[in-house]
């Protein structure tokens, strides 16, 4: 049983009232920060933890925090990314339900550290329950006056706002993000500028998951060093993984940074094995936007070591026989899936989340689907298989946000290690088009 | 001031120059394209993402290379920087690429499109298009839509380059329309079939790169390169007045505003000169447009003044044709 840093306390009853989260140490942070701290020195700590970014790039918190422009009598804004919906991830939603006081409190303690006086939880419109959850839970913090005018006294000022989105998954992207914030279409900003520079309401801005910004008091408390001392190498301290796909728990864990992938599938305390004591096919470890990877890539790295749940043992390899931790999204797919028929329809999210502003993603995502439900349909051709291959590198790279790269890994990594699957779409379209058909290498060739 | 090596050229630019306007000021083949970018709008460009160069050196402070192809239209120079465009192999093939995305949901109707022959986007494909399309799926097609008595959109064309939004934006008194929609499905309009209706929007036809948005008193009324091109100007009190004629004959076919070799509006104009003042007793004429000899437009118009110099020397003098004297 690893450390639990984020959901220690989530399963007590009535945690998501602020009465029993104080009573569990909640708002502990606020009061050492605002007290006894100045902002600088909780950016140190932050920076000392080696905390990375949890919402999927992973670039390290606390260099984000101190890149902030401060100019004199220009706002400063927070801003919690909690627009989460990628295909997999639901970590943070989890994570909002049952705990609301915790992501408050790091905002607080966050927007502290950077002199922010106006903080926004920029959360997906379906999440409404969500919303009200945390609605709840501000009001609650108002009344304490853990938020609003001299918070504990200590002189310090803060508004906390919650903003429901559209509905688009590109206002994950945080300039789209900032755009949408600011009642425009979610469209990403070209950057420079950053948002540190130059964000929301054109004043300097961070943006951070809520995963980042709820692990801040824990760092606070308990000093940036014993942080880094969790996990494994620069993967320091603990993640949320949302595990989903063919294994017998699906659900949110915890777990420390550099946690076998094997013991994270197979063990109890996580995963619980495949389901139905089936074969494990390949695994997609951080959302559907990165790199798929065959059984044999995601329990043992290229050059044959066991491969890690941290940022870089699973992005060991690079492209060719690696992947990302991302979002910490960890979908499974046991030897009854068709790979083929999954990347279509990763294929098809991406094609309809696109928000067209650049040609490569708005025209690309489009093609890429309609060749893929081609294959998948039966009406495939041979070359099609190198012409997604061409066409996921005519996107790669070449749009503004990415949004592109997320699109185009998802298929090209599934042709590189799964080709013989889409080859065998093409050459036997009666047989693959049959419900639950999947390709099982040589036996499907003898038999087909 | 920033020195910066672009495709092998060193050229000086002030601080805050973007590469594209850098290369603009070397000028010629070198130049990346553009087709979202346009200098008179702000916040234009970084979309169509054909101008995308390969910084091989970032600054002389800082000589790695960036990571990815930048878009040169938005990206600042500095000092010491090394660009390369058509000198880089894969600048070339991401280019070839974004043609391609480019012309997948884009008509190739040239032979009927009012835009042929000042389109950016079949320069873009001459250039740097491919003969043969991989794209076999059912193309993106609408219906045409009339924004008013004076413009038509014809979305099907439409490589969604936002400028004409930019154009409402920053040079309207009021924006009608706008993007609706995401991705491939996204599309210029305005609402439930409103009409773009201000004195000056008949500048969203200048700034349209392709024929999505034409000018319904000129559509199907010639070609282009049969026109005469005539700068011309008059006493307007709404705008500068300052246009160029498009004449057969005495009679003016189009009016649009003057643009430069980039194929961008000098200056905005107003649409009672564009639309309105369409005989040559309204205007006082300049002279012939100078139009690029590598343009289509520029076939058969000739701005030098006809030498006086018989044509065939050695017939007698009394056969020879009174050339106009200059």
């Amino acid at each position: 049983m690893g450390i639990k840093i984020l959901t220690e306390h989530i399963n007590v009853p009535g945690i998501e009232t602020l009465e029993v989260y104080r009573k569990h140490g909640g708002y502990r942070s606020v009061e050492k920060a605002l007290k006894t701290m100045t902002p600088d020195e909780v950016v140190e700590e932050v920076k000392t933890s080696g905390l990375r970014g949890r919402g999927g790039a992973g670039f390290p918190t606390g260099m984000k925090w101190s890149f902030l422009a401060k100019p004199e009598g220009i706002p400063r804004y927070l801003v919690c990314n909690a627009d989460e919906s990628e295909p997999g991830t639901f970590k943070d939603r989890v994570f909002m339900q049952k705990n609301p006081h915790a992501l408050i409190e790091g905002m607080i303690t966050s927007s502290y550290a950077l002199g922010a006086n106006t903080s926004y939880i920029y959360i997906r419109g379906e999440l409404m329950f969500v919303l009200r959850i945390l609605e709840k839970a501000i009001a609650e913090a108002y009344a304490a006056g853990l938020l609003g005018k001299n918070i504990l006294g200590s002189g310090y000022d803060l508004d906390l706002h919650v903003a429901p989105g559209g509905g688009a998954y590109i206002c994950g992207e945080e300039t789209a993000l900032l755009e949408s914030l600011e009642g425009k279409r979610g469209n990403p900003r070209n950057k420079p500028p950053f948002p540190a520079v130059k964000g929301l309401f054109a004043s300097p801005t961070v943006v951070n998951n809520v995963e980042s910004i709820a692990s801040v008091p824990w760092i606070v408390n308990n000093g940036g060093a014993e942080y880094a001392k969790i996990g494994i190498g620069r993967s320091t301290g603990t993640k949320l993984i949302s595990a989903s796909g063919n294994i017998n728990n699906p659900g949110v864990y915890e777990i420390e940074l550099g946690v076998p992938v094997e013991e994270f599938i197979y063990s109890d305390e996580y995963c619980g094995g495949i389901w139905k004591g089936k074969q494990l096919k390949a695994v997609v470890p951080g959302g559907s936007s990165v790199p798929i990877l065959p059984a044999n890539l995601i329990l043992k790295t290229a050059a044959g070591e066991d491969r890690l749940m941290s940022y870089e043992s699973l992005s060991d390899g690079g492209f060719i026989s690696g992947s990302m931790l991302g979002s910490g999204a960890f979908i499974v797919f046991d030897e009854d899936q068709c790979i083929v028929r999954n990347t279509w329809n990763y294929a098809r999210f991406y094609h309809h989340e696109s928000c067209g502003q650049c040609s490569p993603c708005r025209e690309g995502t489009g093609w890429m689907e309609k060749v893929l439900h081609r294959i998948e349909y039966g009406h495939g051709h041979q070359q099609d298989i190198d012409l997604l291959v061409s066409v996921a590198k005519q996107i790669e790279g070449n749009t503004i946000c990415p949004l592109g790269d997320a699109a185009a890994w998802p298929v090209a990594s599934a042709i590189r290690h799964f080709r013989e699957e889409f080859e065998w779409h093409i050459r036997h379209p009666k047989e693959a088009t049959l419900p639950g058909a999947v390709y099982r290498g040589q036996l499907a060739e003898i038999t087909a | 001031m920033a020195k910066i090596t672009f495709d092998g050229i060193e050229v000086e630019v002030e601080d805050g120059t973007t590469i594209l306007q850098a290369a603009r000021k070397i000028g010629g083949s070198v130049v990346p394209p553009a087709m979202c970018y346009y200098t008179p709008l702000k916040g234009s460009g970084g979309k169509c993402r054909v101008c995308l160069v390969k910084v091989t050196q970032g600054s002389a402070k800082d000589p790695r290379p960036m990571p990815k192809l930048v878009a040169s239209c938005i990206t600042p120079v500095q000092d010491g920087m090394v660009v390369e465009n058509t000198t880089n192999e894969d600048v070339l093939n991401a280019r070839k690429g974004i043609v391609e995305m480019l012309l997948i949901n884009h008509p190739l109707d040239c032979p009927i499109c009012d835009q042929a022959g000042e389109c950016n986007l079949q320069d873009l494909s001459y250039e740097h298009g491919v003969n043969a399309t991989r794209y076999e799926e059912e193309r993106r097609t609408f219906n045409k839509v009339d924004l008013g008595p004076y413009i038509q959109l014809h979305m099907s064309r439409c490589i969604l380059c936002y400028r004409c939004v930019y154009t409402a934006d920053q040079i309207t008194p009021e924006r009608v329309h706008g993007v609706l929609g995401r991705g491939d499905a996204a599309e210029i309009g305005t609402y439930i079939e409103n009409v773009i209706d201000n004195e000056f929007s008949g500048n969203v036809i200048d700034v349209c790169p392709v024929g999505a948005l034409t000018d319904k008193t000129w559509r199907f009324k010639n070609r282009v390169w049969f026109t005469k091109p005539l700068d011309a100007h008059r006493d307007c009190p709404t705008c500068s007045g300052k246009v160029t004629l498009w004449t057969r004959g005495e009679e003016v076919l189009r009016v649009t505003a003057r643009k430069d070799q980039y194929s961008e509006v000098e200056e905005f104009i107003c649409n009672t000169c564009r639309f309105d003042k369409k005989e040559t007793k309204d205007w006082t004429i300049e002279g012939p447009r100078h139009i690029e000899r590598s343009s289509v437009i520029s076939a058969n118009h000739y701005e030098l003044p006809v030498l006086n110099v018989p044509i065939v020397p050695n017939l007698p003098s009394s056969t020879k044709k009174k050339l106009p004297q200059h």
